[in-house]
């Protein structure tokens, strides 16, 4: 019919190629180590970070990917820093079963609700999962006896890292665990972007209407990778438990559900590393505003995201994409 | 006639007191090349989404192949081998092509849900999707994103999504809407080189390609078939004429 080549080789070298680590990967994650030498005053800021980026990452899969909007993913983080608390405060403080234990929990849960979520669709799905959101907050209100309401809970110091790293006053231990659960997560969510299920999830997100017509149980993948995101967000959450050694209300709030919704959009969606550069900008951002002028930071977050919506539709990072590749060409 | 691949049984829906789909009865029999023709408006690609199980009948059964998929959802359907295109694309814009038909190709094959293997570790269904493309020409834009292709290219990929699910019978509502007519005519060359075992209902408005693919056409007017015959018989139908072909049209 063509002349083109007869065997797959190019398609498929080309599908590898788009899997595979670049050098600026490779670099950026060399660079979260820099904290540790160049700002040890900021290692707790850091592990806020990584804790925001995994969360962001977490809802980049259902936002970016799969095209699930969601303004109530606090749920999961929330529920995952309650079920690391709960989990203390029983007297078991170990912190990698107890993220093991939380993720479980959270992903069951996000499972359970993913049958609601995929029932609908635009404006009845943000309301849905804002709803829910609210919903659980109020219910984490009124469960004093469990949740503590709003005076939270404060718990026994985590137990050391493996036996071995003790979390200290500077955040060298925080850091250290958030990042090394953040790199872990990242690295769960890659092989899923890149395997034929994220394939499927970019297919829901481009057209959910030729789906069944190529016999694609898609509802089945949302479901599926609405309790995944469930559970890393759960695991985000339960990290900044451990790390803080308290919980309060706010990690089901609705500015939480908000903010991350906004890492994301600055970041830019469905590329991963959106998230954590997100994640990155609006933190270090609220640090450096806060101290300037703690009630008014939002200004500037506000005129950021515009300037972004408006000017670098894919985000920064599909801005800097575009500039890299600019000069390629 | 050999085996029918798809029958409809007296399909019925109706929306409110409109009749969309009135009694229809239709055989298909195995490689059967089959047009089906009518005016705007007479029901063609509700039948189709009737078929397919995007709408659900009123009354009426539909049999692929002798079982009864009447209650089967959509993608039940598509499994069983009865896959639709779409006369208004229906594709992935930012998926390339050879992504876009492993993708349909995984799913046939089940293997859409695993999260733990790398898409490229999938290497007999990205060959399979290639094959699909390069027999339908697109083998040279196989990487490039689906929404910068050509009309006519984004059309044939609807086609070649519809054939990776392995089709026994396959639906092809207006595959070359909107095609220029010299190049509409290629497309068609297409789906007439499609394989023997494959059963095809087309629906196409351009009489002179009607006449030189199908080998029998089903002419519905307001939701009913009014006749069904070779297209000679259909060339020389009085109430063919009459309702569909116009006057002074002779063919």
């Amino acid at each position: 019919m063509s002349n083109a080549p007869s065997t797959a080789a190019e398609p498929l070298a080309w599908l590898r190629q788009r899997s595979r680590w670049s050098v600026f990967e490779i670099v950026f994650w060399l660079a979260t180590l820099l904290p540790f030498y160049f700002f040890p005053t900021y290692l707790n800021l850091a592990s806020q970070v990584a804790i925001a980026a995994l969360f962001a990452v977490s809802v980049d899969l259902v936002l970016g990917y799969a095209g699930i909007v969601t303004l109530g993913h606090a749920m999961f983080f929330g529920l995952g820093a309650y079920t690391a608390a709960l989990i203390s405060q029983a007297g078991w403080s170990e912190p990698l079963t107890g993220l093991v234990l939380s993720a479980a929990f959270v992903g069951l849960v996000g499972y359970v609700v993913s049958f609601l979520i995929v029932r609908v669709q635009h404006l009845a799905l943000i309301m849905v999962t804002l709803g829910l959101g609210l919903l659980t907050y109020e219910l984490a209100n009124a469960m004093t006896w469990l949740t503590g309401g709003t005076d939270g809970l404060r718990l026994p110091r985590t137990w050391p890292v493996l036996g071995y790293f003790k979390f200290d006053l500077w955040g060298f231990t925080s850091y250290g665990y958030a990042l090394a659960i953040l790199l872990a997560g990242f690295l769960i969510s890659r092989r899923i972007v890149n395997s034929a299920f994220g394939l499927a999830l970019r297919g829901v997100r481009e057209n959910v209407r030729r789906m069944p017509a190529i016999g694609s149980e898609h509802r089945a993948h949302l479901r599926k990778i609405y309790a995944i995101s469930a559970a890393l967000a759960g695991v985000a959450g339960a990290i900044l438990t451990h790390t803080t050694s308290t919980v309060a209300l706010d990690v089901l709030s609705f500015e939480r559900s908000a903010d991350v919704v906004v890492m994301l959009i600055l970041g830019g969606t469905g590329r991963l590393y959106g998230a954590i550069l997100g994640a990155i900008i609006f933190l270090v951002a609220q640090d450096q505003l806060a101290g300037i002028n703690p009630q008014y930071w939002y200004f500037w977050i506000g005129l950021l995201l515009m300037v972004v919506v408006l000017f670098l539709p894919n985000g920064i990072l599909g801005g800097l994409e575009r500039l890299v590749r600019g000069r390629h060409d | 006639m050999t085996e029918p691949m798809l029958e409809t049984r007296g399909l019925t829906k109706r929306f409110g007191s409109l009749e969309v789909a009135r009694d229809v009865s239709i055989v298909l029999p195995r490689g059967a090349r089959h047009a089906l023709i009518g005016p705007n408006g007479a029901g063609k690609t509700t039948l189709i989404n009737l078929i397919t199980g995007q709408l659900k009948p009123d009354a009426g059964q539909i049999l692929l192949a002798g079982e009864d998929v009447t209650n089967l959802a959509t993608t039940a359907r598509v499994r069983r081998g009865l896959t639709r295109t779409f006369q208004i694309n229906t594709l992935f814009p930012d998926l390339t092509p050879i992504e876009a038909v492993t993708l349909a190709v995984c799913e046939r094959d089940g293997v859409a849900g695993q999260f733990w293997r790398s898409l490229a570790a999938h290497e007999a269904a990205i060959e399979e999707s290639y094959t699909i493309l390069r027999e339908l020409s697109l083998a040279d834009v196989a990487t490039r994103r689906t929404r910068t292709l050509a009309y006519g290219q984004q059309r044939l990929l609807e086609i070649a999504l519809a054939l990776a699910t392995r089709p026994r019978v396959l639906l092809l509502d207006e595959p070359a809407a909107g095609v220029p007519k010299d190049e509409s005519a290629m497309l068609f060359e297409v789906v007439a080189g499609l394989p023997d075992d494959i059963s095809v209902l087309f629906i196409e408005h351009d009489m002179s390609i009607v006449f030189t693919f199908a080998t029998r056409i089903i002419v519905l007017v307001a939701g009913g078939v009014l006749v069904e015959a070779e297209p000679d018989a259909i060339r020389s139908d009085p109430r063919v004429r009459e309702v569909y072909l116009g006057h002074g049209h002779n063919g």
